[in-house]
């Protein structure tokens, strides 16, 4: 009759709070892809952070991508010096700047100079997310419209990678202007025949995407940046419909006609070479 | 002086005076012109030719209605990118023909919606500042109401840029800013105060060149008087501008923004 005496259930192990005996993963070690949402080992993301599943280029500080697009030691930065101001006295405005620069090391959320790209001389400005979302208030405004200013004078084509989350409120109107004064730089540029380049990253909305994001003579994106105007939330809030989730990819900028190509982190550098190559020759012969 | 957050209620009244009432106070003989030649005609800007004293200029604006109907139809003055486009258009034909420019400006902002995205709301700004920004004729820049953020400064990036007293200038309205940094939108009377988009802070920044009174000693002008005095302020202005020669005229309008 032991039968009987069987206990209709099993017994589980009693759950515990004890770390040492959950699954140890050390942080870090994993990465969501933004794109595909498969979790990668983040060393399969390479040096060049990319996703291996769906060749998302993920987000990279400025420093990061002068290593990876720059000739080492070619680097000269211009107006380091430019920093933001408080100018509508915004409450914590001053903190989240100190805390920004600190987190990103950088002082605002561009970095400009001069450079060699494999050999070839360039005004590149590189915009940092991780910097108050790469936002544009005067500073940022001022290093981009002297970057242009500069390359002007020296005769240099500009390339400049995007990553904005449009204008930085905190300055207000002011950063709004910063869209017409960007702007006229960026004529007065092309104007004299040279060659302006944008590479749009992860992500590139707002005021910059509706100023010199969208005003290259050639523009280049990321495999699955963001590429927009109006943030996906404010667009649901206005039509009151969900939106679909892709729908400012860059493979769905690139299909209305907003792009010129979705280039692979592996392929930029020598992508943007050869364009300055084809530029530079026809500059001599004229 | 009104409270900042009152000053928006009456920027945006739906009994505020539409472009084509000032056009149509202001100007001789309008003629309007539709279509950016590439997809529809945007009925949220208006544009066209008119006369003013005795000379041919070209005008563009936001259009609001006055009633839900009509709103619909000019989609509350939210320009779709052809409406820049179309704005564009106008604007290179004026220079084409040495007509200066007139702008009214008077919309919550670019239309934000999934269609405006697709047919490249952005690139149609940026153009339009790019192009802006060295065209050889005056623009002349007026804010009449609302003047929301990047789809504002695309009619608005002139050798001149007036407000009247009553309207409003800013980067985002202030329930939006006060939903992005504070995460609450009830706070936009808060956001109105700080945000300096009155036509008293403005002129204070530069970021306007004159206002155009809608009261004096606490009473409110009438429409017909303010469109009189404004109707001559234009044309002493837009005289003064044609005197100018073409690099002067797109150096000014350089170092206007470059100082911000």
């Amino acid at each position: 009759m032991r039968l009987f005496k069987k206990r209709p259930y099993i017994s589980l192990q009693k759950v515990t709070n004890d770390s040492e005996r959950a699954p140890f993963v050390p942080d870090g070690m994993f990465v969501k892809c933004p794109n595909c949402k498969q979790s990668i080992y983040s060393k399969d993301l390479g040096n060049e952070s990319i996703c291996p599943n769906c060749q998302y280029a993920f987000r990279i500080s400025a420093q990061e991508r002068l290593h990876l697009t720059i000739d080492e030691g070619t680097f000269e930065e211009w107006d380091e010096d430019i920093v933001s101001s408080d100018p509508l006295s915004f409450p914590g405005y001053d903190e989240k700047l100190k805390k920004a620069q600190i987190n990103s090391g950088l002082r605002e959320a561009v970095l400009t100079g001069s450079a060699k790209l494999n050999g070839v001389d360039l005004a590149v400005g590189i915009m940092d997310s991780n910097f108050i979302m790469g936002s544009m208030g005067q500073a940022v405004g001022e290093k981009v419209t002297r970057l242009f200013e500069k390359a002007t004078d020296k005769g240099l084509p500009v390339v400049l990678f995007t990553a904005s989350g449009g204008a930085r409120m905190q300055e207000g109107i002011l950063s709004l202007m910063q869209m017409a004064k960007t702007s006229a730089a960026v004529k007065k540029h092309s104007d004299m025949g040279l060659f302006y380049l944008t590479v749009l990253t992860d992500p590139t909305t707002g005021g910059v995407t509706a100023s010199f994001a969208m005003q290259g003579d050639i523009i280049l994106a990321e495999p699955g940046a963001l590429i927009g105007f109006a943030g996906r939330r404010v667009i649901e809030q206005t039509i009151k419909e969900s939106v679909p989730d892709d729908f400012q990819s860059a493979e769905k900028v690139l299909e209305h006609g907003f792009i010129d190509e979705i280039v692979p982190r592996t392929e930029l550098k020598e992508v943007i070479n050869k364009l300055l190559m084809m530029h530079a020759v026809s500059n001599s012969h004229f | 002086m009104a409270e900042a957050m009152d000053i928006v209620s009456i920027a945006r009244q739906t009994d505020r005076i539409t472009t084509t009432e000032l056009i149509e106070a202001i100007f001789d003989d309008f003629i309007e012109l539709h279509g950016d030649r590439s997809y529809k005609d945007d009925a949220a800007i208006v544009g066209g030719i008119g006369m003013l004293n005795g000379q041919p200029v070209t005008i563009i604006g936001n259009q609001k209605g006055h009633d839900l109907e009509e709103n619909l139809k000019r989609n509350f003055g939210s320009p779709h990118p052809e409406g820049y486009r179309k704005s564009l258009r106008l604007m290179k034909q004026a220079e084409k023909f040495n007509r200066p420019i007139i702008t009214f400006v008077n919309t919550s902002g670019a239309y934000c919606g999934v269609e405006a995205e697709e047919r490249g709301q952005g690139e149609a700004l940026a153009k339009n500042l790019l192009e802006m920004s060295d065209l050889s004729v005056p623009i002349l820049s007026i804010i009449v109401g609302e003047g929301g953020s990047g789809g504002a400064l695309a009619l608005a990036a002139g050798n001149k840029v007036w407000m009247m007293e009553f309207s409003i200038y800013s980067i985002l309205s202030p329930e939006g800013f006060a939903s992005i940094l504070w995460k609450d939108s009830k706070r936009a009377g808060e956001a109105a105060e700080i945000m300096k988009l009155t036509s008293y802070d403005l002129l204070e920044l530069g970021v306007i060149d004159r206002i155009i009174y809608e009261e004096k000693e606490g009473e409110k002008i009438s429409y017909a008087q303010l469109l009189n005095s404004l109707k001559e302020d234009i044309e002493i202005e837009i005289k003064q501008l044609t005197s100018k020669s073409k690099d002067q005229l797109i150096e000014q309008r350089y170092n206007r923004f470059r100082k911000f």
